[in-house]
């Protein structure tokens, strides 16, 4: 037989192949030519620099080797490696054994696809039957991924995983033919070795093991049918299921470095993003909602998308505390991605703040805005006004009587255009008040006065900045009472912020940090969140007992924070003494006050539980 | 006839036979907590909105029980989301999903007047 | 031989159960954690609705507790028990120990604990203080100045505190608040002439009998005026004075005002003496963490074990004189329960 012309059973893997290549280059040119103007400049200009080859050797780390899920998870890392890496292998290793068996580079595709098949010669040669040895190993480590994928789908917690996502029937018929290809190409060459001799130490043993009880001679067309079926069968699935990740994944990459930014709007770059996700299940599992019993997570957020039918009550039904954002192996950003699916959701809605006034302005050198949420815990109002007052700082209280809040709620709710309207009225005040710093209370509040405001020659400081750089200056002193504290990084301020380092240390100075194990990057969410909007409040209090309740393990004398949202919500559980860092700080200032001596007296009485 | 101008006088009186209950429904299958309100005021107290303008979140859930919706609409849009009604809350009622939802009812029920 | 029961606390309820008791021929012992009897009581200064002198009921406990078939123990607690035959041994803190028929909770309650409101500003601010101080206020007699030491012009009742709020865990309506609040606000009324008191409430409680003609005279004699609308958030002014916000609900506007002392209406919370002996006694709680009655209609004082019975306001708020009648109730259970045996 003429070994240049397809046989009848490659088809479904040329076609496949074809119908794949088409379509998945055909939504790479659309993403493309979606993306913003300014995108697109970005990506030509990086295309000749060391952006792509960064591309490239990033695109090798994590969509095949997986780093970032070995890190987080390593024996889910192993299954995704083993069946991105070991194919690739597969393909790459077996073309080099198609052209050392050939001798030139010049035959169709499908002969290293099939190369059992077409080259039935027993590998006299070392170098044959290394090769030979060699796909075998390879293709036997591919199995033990698909074996581990096999085992997740029914049973995820061999992963020390809570829980697997749930598949649409596009993704069905996909992931099945994804589980076939391998083990009928391991029965074809087992089959074909079993006959012609031809395979590496597995295949001819298998073989040996089937030529014992089988006619195998009538079976190998058969056999390698069903492998060309199953690859067809997957490669044309593919664009239509999840396993679009795998070629999304990598323009994402090469995307990403060549620093194209999500938009407001929805345009193909959010779509990039939608599609790269791996289902990999780790944002489950970070997710604090889990205990909640709430499946709202961000992988269920962008299949919904996918398959347009996202609903509110899934959109809106997230702390946006990024913990699923700091795990996720590829990047995503689910956090920025989740609000602009909210811009989306409420684009028609209506408000109106032309109620808004000017109101008066007060000259001065330092604001202070404490934040709608620290009206309702004065003790860190109260402590902030003495720091000020012992430093001897001249500050202007600018919320104090009345202010309309920074704009931020709005922002997380999805509406930007009515936020510019609050965000327009409190930027006149603090550019009219000639301030170059602004000292927030609030980390909902100094994240969108640091990203958004655009205050030119004003430092925005978050207050346990502020106090770290009184600390610093000596303006104020501090007094260890050698407390047993725990820091709770507040999510806006922590994951939102990095800010992780200034309030810890102005805490080493008045008591003993306890280390724990979820903090920093990784703290955990007390559940108050502005940013969820339709969760019950019962929800909020298993959340907000989950980190209480995992902090008093370490048996503190106190819990601090340095957001008033995580204070008032911290507070509710009433298991734990809640303080702010301001707080800490005032009760162990030195006694100068502008009450009598009474008052700095009772203010150290202060239990605020 | 000669017009005179005069009109007939309408009385305040609410008259709960022209209810017209479709967006407290539409609230209600969504944020049932809303039930639960007794009108303790401990919400308009602390609103960041009504500390600079006429703007009253407890009589805004008034207007929804009692169906009147002109006025709701136009008093909806003051709210700036901030979050402090639902920290006072003595009842636990999640009062910003319940703007966020006349909000969206009101965009929902406009297009279907207009559809149809 | 006399049949023995042991009280667990030495408040108005366990006294006056144990009193009845000893008077129908039983012997009883009375462990209680403070080192004087009498309980909550001993705070009051006059009692509602009719300004009793509280000293009245404390004269009356004094009494009580003469008899010789009524042992006392200041300072002790309740540490473990066991079922003995057909009663109980009990183990306190101290080195004594107790063989006895039947237990009677009678361990009171807590007050709410008004820091865990942290907008009010107790504990912040200095003119903000709860009704229990205020008693204390009370008796200590004397012009009356607030903590600047200036003679009010201007107070504010705050109602429901700590009570109705989910915010706090506690949902119930802790009764005997407002007229609390209203009997205080006539003394301060007394106490001041000329002075404005302003009681912000959500819902005015006034269960009882002479409780609403109370009200009407405090309206009507004192010139107090009641504000529908709960408190919001309260601030301090240069001044020591402070801000109030609410909302006055019935002209539905909101409303700020300056006064110069603030009263917060606290309410009663199962208190950590009742869990602990509960918990120890292994007795059911309600899920507002008071103990739960057997059968909240016809028998109160059953708790769900056998030989365990509770008096007072370890199962709920209650007046005075609703306490007196419990604890009776109580000892007459116990008694028909150790006639059975």
């Amino acid at each position: 037989m003429n070994r240049y012309l397809p046989e009848l059973f490659t088809l479904p893997f040329i076609i496949g192949t074809v119908y794949f290549l088409i379509l998945v280059i055909t939504r790479f040119v659309r993403w493309f030519l979606g993306l913003s103007k300014i995108d697109k400049i970005r990506v030509w200009k990086g295309l000749r620099t060391r952006k792509t080859w960064q591309s490239v050797k990033d695109s090798v780390r994590e969509g095949l080797l997986h780093r970032s899920i070995f890190k987080v998870n390593p024996r889910l890392g192993y299954m995704h490696m083993s069946l991105a890496f070991g194919w690739f292998l597969l393909i790459v290793i077996g073309h080099i054994e198609t052209m050392w068996v050939e001798g030139s580079v010049h035959f169709p595709i499908y002969n290293s696809i099939f190369h059992r098949y077409f080259y039935t010669e027993h590998p006299s040669s070392f170098t044959g039957q290394f090769f030979a040895t060699l796909m075998d190993f390879i293709l036997l480590f591919v199995l033990s991924g698909v074996f581990l994928a096999f085992l997740k789908r029914f049973s995820s917690s061999v992963f020390g995983m809570q829980r697997s996502t749930k598949l649409k029937s596009g993704d069905r018929i996909a992931l099945i033919s994804l589980w076939f290809i391998f083990p009928l190409r391991f029965l074809a060459e087992s089959i074909t070795a079993g006959y012609y001799h031809n395979g590496g130490v597995v295949s001819q043993s298998v073989g040996k093991l089937l030529a014992s009880g089988f006619d195998l001679e009538k079976f190998i067309y058969p056999s390698w049918t069903a492998y060309s079926l199953a690859i067809g069968f997957f490669l044309i699935a593919l664009p239509n299921s999840r396993y679009m990740h795998i070629p999304a994944e990598i323009f994402y990459i090469f995307l990403r470095n060549y620093g194209v930014k999500l938009k407001r709007r929805i345009n193909s770059y959010t779509n990039v993003q939608v599609f790269s996700c791996s289902r990999c299940g780790i944002c489950l599992d970070a997710c604090q909602m889990n205990v909640a019993g709430i499946r709202t997570q961000s992988v269920y957020m962008l299949k919904n998308i996918r398959n347009h039918n996202l609903t509110d009550d899934v959109l809106f039904n997230c702390l946006l505390c990024g913990r699923c954002q700091q795990t996720c192996p590829v990047g995503i950003e689910l956090n920025d991605l989740r609000i602009t699916q909210r811009i989306e959701s409420t684009r028609q809605y209506n408000s109106s703040y032309d109620y808004l006034r000017e109101g008066k302005i007060e000259k001065s050198k330092v604001i202070y805005f404490a934040g709608c949420m620290t009206h309702l815990t004065p003790g860190i109002k109260e402590s902030m006004k003495k720091i000020f007052h012992v430093a001897g700082i001249q500050y202007w209280f600018m919320d104090e009587e009345k202010a309309p809040c920074c704009g931020r709620p709005l922002m997380q709710a999805g509406q930007f255009d009515a936020a510019e309207k609050l965000i327009h009225n409190n930027r006149q005040k603090i550019l009219g008040s000639g301030a170059d710093t602004l000292v927030v209370s609030c980390p909902i509040c100094y994240k969108v006065f640091y990203e958004d405001y655009a205050l030119p020659n004003i430092k925005v400081v978050h207050h346990s900045e502020f106090i770290l750089d009184l600390i610093e200056k000596g303006k104020i002193e501090a007094a260890n009472e050698n407390k047993r504290m725990i820091y709770h990084d507040p999510c806006e301020l922590g994951r939102g912020s990095n800010i992780y380092d200034q309030p810890r240390e102005v805490l080493r100075r008045y008591g003993r940090l306890v280390p724990i194990a979820e903090e920093k990057e990784n703290s955990l969410c007390c559940g108050g969140s502005l940013s969820n909007i339709n969760i019950p409040m019962e929800k909020r209090d298993v959340i907000m007992n989950y980190a209480l309740d995992s902090y008093k393990e370490y048996d503190p004398d106190m819990l601090v924070t340095s957001c008033p949202l995580c204070k008032k919500t911290f507070a509710r559980g009433n298991k734990l003494e809640v303080k702010d860092i301001a707080e800490v700080v005032a009760e162990n200032l030195s006694d100068v006050s502008r009450h009598n001596d009474k008052k700095s007296v009772h203010s150290s009485k202060a239990q605020l539980v | 006839m000669i017009d005179f101008g005069y009109k007939i006088a309408e009385t305040r009186t609410i008259d709960y036979e022209q209810f017209d209950g479709r967006l407290l429904e539409f609230v209600l299958e969504n944020e049932r907590s809303f039930v639960k309100c007794l009108s303790c005021g401990g919400c308009t107290a602390t609103c960041s909105a009504g500390n600079l303008i006429d703007f009253n979140i407890r009589k805004i859930n008034l207007f929804l029980r009692r169906g009147s919706l002109e006025e709701l609409s136009k008093e909806i849009d003051k709210c700036m989301l901030c979050g402090k009604c639902v920290l006072v809350c003595p009842r636990d009622i999640n009062i910003r999903n319940v703007v966020m939802l006349i909000k969206k009812g009101i965009v929902k029920f406009n297009n279907e007047q207009i559809s149809s | 031989m006399k049949k023995t029961i042991l009280t667990v606390g030495g408040g108005l309820a366990g006294i006056e159960a144990s009193k009845t008791l000893a008077d129908m021929g039983y012997s009883v012992s009375i462990i209680e954690k403070e080192n004087d009897l009498g309980g909550k009581v001993n705070q009051w200064h006059q009692l509602f609705p009719d300004f009793r002198e509280s000293s009245d009921v404390q004269d009356y406990i004094k009494q009580s507790t003469g008899s010789k078939d009524i042992m006392v123990f200041p300072g002790t607690e309740i540490a473990s028990i066991e079922k003995k035959d057909n009663g109980f041994y009990v183990k306190s803190n101290k080195a004594v120990a107790f063989d006895i028929d039947a237990i009677l909770l009678a361990t009171g309650f807590e007050i709410f604990a008004a820091e865990r409101k942290e907008e009010f500003g107790y504990g912040i601010y200095d003119n903000v203080i709860t009704s229990v101080d205020l008693e204390q206020k009370f008796r200590k007699g004397g012009q009356f100045y607030n903590a600047g030491g200036k003679v009010p012009k201007r107070i504010a009742f705050i109602h429901c505190v700590g009570s109705r709020d989910a915010k706090t865990g506690n949902h119930y309506c802790s009764k005997v608040c407002c007229i609390t609040g209203i009997k205080q606000a006539i003394e301060l009324a007394k106490l001041i002439p000329g002075v404005e008191i302003f009681c912000f409430y959500m819902d005015l409680r006034m269960y009882g009998l002479e409780y609403e003609e109370l009200y009407k005279t405090a309206q009507e004699k004192y010139g107090i005026q009641f504000i529908r609308g709960r408190l919001s958030e309260a601030s301090e002014n240069i001044d020591n004075s402070i801000l109030i916000k609410c909302e006055d609900t019935l002209s539905g506007r909101p409303l700020k005002m300056n006064v110069d002392l603030v009263v917060l209406l606290v309410g009663m919370e199962a208190g950590e003496g009742t869990q602990n002996a509960g918990t120890i006694c292994n007795v059911e709680f309600g899920s507002q963490r008071f103990i739960s009655c057997r059968d909240a209609h016809l028998r109160r004082n059953l708790t769900t074990r056998d030989g365990i019975f509770t008096a007072g306001t370890c199962t709920g708020p209650m007046s005075i004189p609703e306490t007196l009648e419990n604890a009776r109730s109580a000892a007459l259970e116990i008694h028909k329960y150790l006639s059975e045996k």
